[in-house]
C-alpha cells in the first residue's frame, strides 16, 4: 500500500460517510415524504458508492472487490425503486406539502385518495369515491 | 407461457441466466469451473421456480453512446448528490418543490424502466408515476427556484432519455427519437 492510494481511499471513505450523514439529516429536515425520498436516494447512493470505492482501494484481494461491486450495483438498482414506491403511496395518501409546490401537473381526481389521509388503520377498507355533495 | 418452444424461451431468458451466473461468481469472488457450473444450476433453478415475464424488444448495445451515457451519469450522480446534500444542510431548508409530467418518446418496457431508474438518480427528480400507455412520467422535483428552472429540469429528463435510447434503443427507437427534437432547446 503506497501513501497516495491510502490518501485517496481515506478521502473516498470520508466523503462517502459525510454524504450518508447528509442523507440522514435530509430525512429529518426535509418537509414531506417526497422530499425525504430525494435524500434517501441521491446522497445516500453516492455515499455508498464512495465508501465502496474507498474500501476497494484499501482492501486486499479481488474477492472483496467483487462483493463491493455487487453492493454498488444493487444499491443503484434498488434505491430508485423503493423510493418510487414509497413516494407513490405517500402521494396517494396526501402526505404532500402542497404549499411548497411551485407546479403540480399531476393533481386531479383519481390521483389521490379523496378521504384517506394516511392515518387510517392498516386494515381499513379500500377507498371509496368521496360522497358527492348534493 | 408453457407452450412456447424451448429455443425461443432460451433466447429470451439468456441474458437473465448470464446475469444470475455473473452475480453468483461475483459472490464467490473466484473464478472456477465448479463455480460456473453451480451458478448455472442455481440460475436455471431460479428461472424455473420463479418465472419472470420476458423482456422483449430489439434492444442492442452501442458501446460509444453507452460510454457517453455512463460518463454523464456519473457526473450527474455527483452533482445531484452534492445538490441534495446542500439542500439538507442549508440553514433555510427546502423552500420550493414541484410535480411535473414529462411525455417520453421511448416505447419499450426496458427503455422506460431504464429512464425511470436513471432520472431517479440524476439531479432533482424522483419518479412518482409512469403511465406506460401514454408514456408519461410524473416526477417530483426537489430544488426548484422558479418556473424557468422547472422547464430546464424537464428538458434535462428528455436529454437523459436521448442518451439512454442512443445507447440501448433499437433502430426504430432511435428513429422515433430523431423525429421529435423537443429537447434540442438550449439547456445551458
Amino acid at each position: 500500500m503506497t501513501g497516495s492510494s491510502d490518501v485517496v481511499a481515506f478521502a473516498c471513505l470520508l466523503a462517502g460517510a459525510a454524504l450518508c450523514l447528509t442523507a440522514g439529516l435530509g430525512l429529518v429536515r426535509f418537509p414531506d415524504v417526497l422530499s425525504r425520498m430525494h435524500a434517501g436516494t441521491k446522497p445516500q447512493v453516492l455515499g455508498v458508492l464512495l465508501v465502496m470505492v474507498g474500501g476497494a482501494i484499501r482492501l486486499d484481494g479481488w474477492t472483496n472487490v467483487w462483493m463491493l461491486l455487487l453492493v454498488a450495483a444493487f444499491q443503484l438498482l434498488t434505491a430508485p425503486v423503493s423510493a418510487h414506491l414509497i413516494s407513490r403511496v405517500a402521494y396517494r395518501r396526501r402526505h404532500v406539502r402542497r404549499d411548497l409546490l411551485l407546479v403540480d401537473e399531476y393533481g386531479g381526481p383519481g390521483r389521490q385518495d379523496a378521504r384517506y389521509h394516511g392515518d387510517e388503520p392498516g386494515d381499513a377498507p379500500p377507498e371509496q369515491p368521496a360522497p358527492q355533495p348534493s | 407461457m408453457s407452450v412456447e418452444p424451448a429455443a425461443t424461451r432460451l433466447r429470451h431468458q439468456g441474458p437473465l441466466v448470464v446475469w444470475l451466473v455473473l452475480v453468483w461468481m461475483l459472490l464467490w469472488g473466484t473464478w472456477s469451473w465448479a463455480n460456473l457450473l453451480s451458478g448455472l444450476l442455481v440460475a436455471l433453478a431460479v428461472l424455473t421456480l420463479l418465472p419472470l415475464p420476458h423482456v422483449v424488444g430489439g434492444t442492442r448495445v452501442r458501446p460509444v453512446p453507452l460510454l457517453a451515457f455512463l460518463g454523464h451519469f456519473v457526473l450527474d450522480l455527483f452533482s445531484s448528490g452534492a445538490e441534495v446534500a446542500w439542500q439538507a444542510l442549508r440553514p433555510g431548508g427546502v423552500r420550493r418543490t414541484a410535480i411535473v409530467r414529462v411525455r417520453l418518446r421511448a416505447d419499450s418496457d426496458l427503455l422506460l424502466t431504464m429512464v425511470a431508474e436513471a432520472t431517479s438518480l440524476v439531479p432533482g427528480s424522483l419518479v412518482l408515476d409512469l403511465d406506460r400507455e401514454q408514456r408519461v412520467m410524473t416526477l417530483h422535483l426537489l430544488p426548484v427556484r422558479d418556473l424557468e428552472d422547472v422547464e430546464r429540469k424537464k428538458a434535462h429528463v428528455l436529454v437523459v432519455e436521448r442518451r439512454l435510447v442512443r445507447a440501448f434503443g433499437s433502430t426504430a427507437d432511435v428513429a422515433a427519437l430523431e423525429a421529435d427534437r423537443r429537447d434540442e432547446v438550449p439547456t445551458s
